[in-house]
């Protein structure tokens, strides 16, 4: 009890080190064709397994992934904790659902919409709280989630607690094959993946980790900290987005209910569980959090138990995750 | 009119009581306890296990039982709080803040679903249902019940005050608020105090949970969030830190929530709090008591 | 260069910088020094933008940036290092170089995403940069790991490369010998010396009079937020007032004697 008694006050978080050169697993691990083998599994999961309820499971998992790939835009790149990332998902949805089935336009031709009102939630929630204490972030951020969920629920165009019905599919026809509709999913989430890693190694990228590591010091090198922080906000805002259209297109109805707190936790524990700022750490923590429930089905009480003691057990022990950024440059 | 003001300083008082803790422990290590409105919830169902253990005894004087259960749970509660803070965020004192809030997050998920288990998913209904007889004090309608709840509320909020404006331990508490590192080398024990913080801010959010149960009856697992959420932002109106500051802002977003329920509808309450939780950020972060502080590089 | 008019600072009362004026020309080297708690940093802060001026002006190349944030300021040509070394640890010792080339960098958010050859090119561009000035301040060790893995020293180093890394027209310097052993900081008088060879004019807070004596263009000393002297460094040196903010007004002849050692003693190293 008094051993580390005060000192803990001081103490910087303690970090293992790797002193281990690079195997050839490690190699593997970090190479650029780990994508490729990522996505080679996708494309061949329906030759193993293509039932219709296993291919709505995969589908969700692979929509899983694009959510918390844009979150850990957020939260791993730049730091900033976002609570209410169900929120954009439920303006992407939302957006999409109301536009394709009063227009009847398929959901594909929703997409530009569905990115200006996604940038302008970004926008709204975004601008004043960003120039904030980030912790006053999160809270707000939490806020704003049952706001939208709130609002959804209450107004008509939504279609209140019972939501929309009756959106069409991607291409317009709802009735299209359950594996077409996982393949197409399955490429676009691939894209945004690659996508969001590459900015992850961009200039705009750096300039995320620096602010996450040290604003001061990204200040003084020329970074505008409070636009750089709203450019991430902006672009986990447009991943969440999208992955609401494919949400909606995928079920083909939705409702409140799918966007509560509960949501954004999850992904907030894909993330962390994977390892914040890694993608493929995060793709494996999505997909290890979206199948759970099926391989733990009798468990389903203890799940979310576990989860928030995993959380706080990853935090302490393990803060970079399962799957690490990789901080060595090659 | 004056029934929407008592209706509102009612509400408040819940609110500034569970918002204290938030403060407390934002004042002393600038932590955002995501896990405190869960306390709340806490309170309320270990006052429900013991209300259920009392049985018949409980029938006969409810007011009575209830504030032994009340003193009961504020240890409990209290108990829990430190133990949080024990296992949860002590590992991570120094640890980047994102660390810090993700850890709360699991603290709060642990909590409402360690509940869950053990209680059921479903609500329970209190044993014990304050409802009674009336009174009219300028057109309102007050009932005995909220008067005792608001007395009790007002009672812990000033012994709080006088604790920490007065006492040895309230100083060491404001010393460690502005400075923790000068604190150890004075030679106070910093963990010690940061413990008893926990334990009082938890004690009083699990009091106002056990009053809640006993006034709206039904309680679950989830009660918790809303008013976590609530909770900060009272916090945050009053300016955050600041235990004058967090009571007022209690009790004003009580009164706001009332006038804006009757004016755009119940079903809008929770969107007009936090639209006002983020306009109060927007245009002033520190709140109303709240100083303003230059943040050394 | 950079013009300071009249600065005044005041935390809640207590005035840090009370009514300081100096300036720094193209290719100087100026030292501010003065003791603990004097306002030096903080003066530094509000050059920089980090602390906003309770009044004064603050110009660079005749601009008005006073109150303007840091990222303004360094975007206008001034550079700096912290006081308690600012590095982005968990990054690497290159990307941490590669954040001075945020402002100049030619890559759009379009080239990052499909890797255009304007992506190609300004990503070797940085890396070349970065690796140019990992050179320029002479980092031994692993340019490809975590900058918190490096020794104190050359950390300093890499936070000095990335200060520079921004092609900066004025480098702010705040206290970099601290904390180094007597070999680093002759090379440390070397750099600063190079740095001005490239035309960069440098300003200086340090406590280590030798190193101030032996680079400085001109010293300015404050006390109590106040300046006190401005001059070349045997000037200063000689000054009464400045010998006496050191020691105190009772100082007896030998200790007035001790500090003019203290304060003059760089000539023989």
């Amino acid at each position: 009890m008094s051993a580390g008694k005060g000192a803990t006050v001081q103490d910087p978080p303690v970090k293992p080190v790797k002193g281990r050169g690079p195997t050839f697993v490690t190699r593997f691990l970090e190479s650029r064709h780990l994508g490729w083998a990522g996505l080679a599994i996708g494309l061949l999961a329906p030759f193993v397994i293509a039932t219709p309820y296993a291919m709505d499971v995969m589908t969700s998992a692979v929509v899983f992934v694009m959510l918390a790939v844009g979150l850990n835009i957020v939260v791993g790149y730049c730091g900033l904790l976002d609570l209410g990332y169900a929120a954009f998902f439920a303006v992407g949805a939302y957006t999409s659902g109301v536009l394709s089935t009063e227009l009847k336009i398929p959901l594909l031709a929703t997409v530009p919409a569905v990115i200006v009102v996604t940038v302008l939630a970004g926008v709204i929630i975004g601008g004043p709280t960003l120039r904030l204490r980030s912790d006053y972030l999160a809270i707000v951020t939490l806020g704003f989630g049952e706001i939208i969920r709130i609002t959804a629920n209450n107004l008509s165009i939504t279609g209140g607690p019972s939501g929309i019905y009756g959106i069409p599919g991607l291409f317009g026809d709802a009735t299209s094959s359950q594996v077409v509709f996982y393949y197409a999913v399955l490429l676009i989430v691939a894209a945004a993946v690659l996508l969001a890693a590459r900015l992850g190694r961009s200039r705009i990228g750096r300039a995320w980790r620096f602010v996450r590591e040290d604003e001061d010091a990204a200040e003084a090198m020329g970074i505008n900290t409070y636009k750089v922080k709203l450019a991430a906000y902006i672009a986990g805002a447009i991943w969440g987005g999208l992955a609401g259209v494919l949400f909606a297109a995928q079920l083909s109805a939705i409702s409140p209910a799918s966007f509560t707190f509960l949501q954004s936790a999850l992904v907030l524990m894909a993330v962390v569980l994977g390892g914040m700022g890694s993608t493929p750490g995060v793709v494996l923590g999505a997909i290890v959090i979206s199948l759970l429930p099926e391989v733990l089905r009798g468990l389903a009480d203890y799940r979310f138990f576990a989860f928030g003691v995993l959380l706080i057990i990853v935090m302490i022990a393990r803060p970079q995750g399962l799957w690490p950024h990789r901080s060595r440059e090659r | 009119m004056s029934q929407l003001i008592w209706n509102g300083l009612f509400v408040g008082s819940f609110y500034a009581l569970v918002a204290l803790g938030y403060s407390m422990v934002y004042g002393i290590i600038k932590l955002l306890n995501f896990a405190h409105g869960d306390l709340y919830m806490l309170g309320a169902f270990s006052g429900f296990a013991m209300l259920g253990a009392m049985g018949g005894l409980v029938k006969s004087s409810s007011l009575v039982a209830l504030f032994v259960v009340l003193i009961l749970t504020m240890v409990a509660t209290g108990l829990s709080g430190v133990v949080i803070e024990r296992v949860a965020y002590r590992p991570l004192r120094g640890a980047p803040r994102l660390s810090l809030l993700i850890t709360a997050v699991g603290a709060s998920f642990a909590l409402e679903y360690g509940t869950r288990i053990v209680a059921g998913p479903n609500p329970k209904v209190y044993q014990v249902r304050l409802d009674g007889t009336a009174l009219h004090v300028l057109g309102a309608l007050i009932t005995w019940q909220q008067l005792a709840l608001m007395a009790v509320s007002i009672v812990l909020m000033v012994a709080l005050n006088l604790l920490i404006t007065r006492t040895r331990q309230g100083r060491a508490m404001r010393a460690i608020a502005l400075d923790p590192k000068a604190c150890l080398l004075m030679g106070i024990d910093v963990d010690k105090v940061i413990s008893r913080t926990f334990f009082i801010g938890s004690a009083l959010a699990g009091a106002a949970g056990v009053m809640a149960g006993g006034y709206y009856g039904k309680i679950d697992f989830l009660m918790g969030f809303i008013i976590g959420l609530k909770a900060f932002t009272a916090a945050v109106i009053g300016g955050i830190g600041n235990i004058p500051g967090t009571m007022l802002g209690g009790l004003l977003l009580g009164l706001l929530e009332s006038f804006g329920t009757h004016f755009v509808g119940g079903q809008w309450r929770d969107v007009f709090a936090f639209g006002f939780l983020i306009l109060f950020l927007t245009v002033r972060p520190t709140g109303l008591l709240g100083e303003r502080v230059t943040e050394r590089v | 260069m950079l013009e300071v008019e009249d600065l005044r600072l005041s935390f809640g009362g207590v005035l840090a910088v009370d009514g300081l004026s100096f300036g720094v020309g193209a290719g100087e080297i100026v030292s501010v020094i003065g003791p603990n708690g004097a306002g030096k940093t903080s003066a530094f802060n509000c050059v920089t933008g980090f602390y906003k001026p309770t009044a004064g002006r603050i110009r660079i190349d005749g601009a008005d940036v006073t109150g303007r944030r840091p990222s303004l300021i360094a975007s206008r040509g001034v550079s700096r290092t912290f006081q308690n070394l600012r590095v982005f640890g968990e990054m690497s010792v290159l990307d941490n170089v590669r954040a001075g080339t945020h402002l100049w960098l030619r890559q759009r958010v379009v080239d990052a995403l499909l890797h255009t050859p304007r992506y190609r090119r300004s990503e070797r561009e940085g890396t070349e940069e970065a690796h140019k000035w990992l050179d320029f301040v002479g980092l031994r060790g692993d340019r490809a790991g975590l900058v918190r893995n490096l020794p104190y020293g050359e950390q300093r180093r890499v936070e000095i490369a990335r200060a520079l890394a921004r092609r900066p027209k004025l480098l702010l310097l705040d206290e970099p010998a601290a904390g180094l052993n007597h070999g680093e900081k002759a090379e440390l008088l070397d750099l600063i010396r190079r740095i001005r060879d490239l035309g960069i004019a440098i300003a200086l807070i340090e406590h280590d009079m030798g190193l101030v004596m032996e680079v400085s263009d001109r010293v300015v000393v404050l006390n109590f937020g106040r300046e006190i002297a401005d001059g070349p460094p045997e000037q200063v040196r000689a000054d009464p007032a400045v010998i006496e903010a050191y020691l105190g007004r009772d100082a007896d002849e030998a200790e007035i004697e001790a500090a003019r050692e203290e304060v003059g003693g760089a000539r023989g190293e």
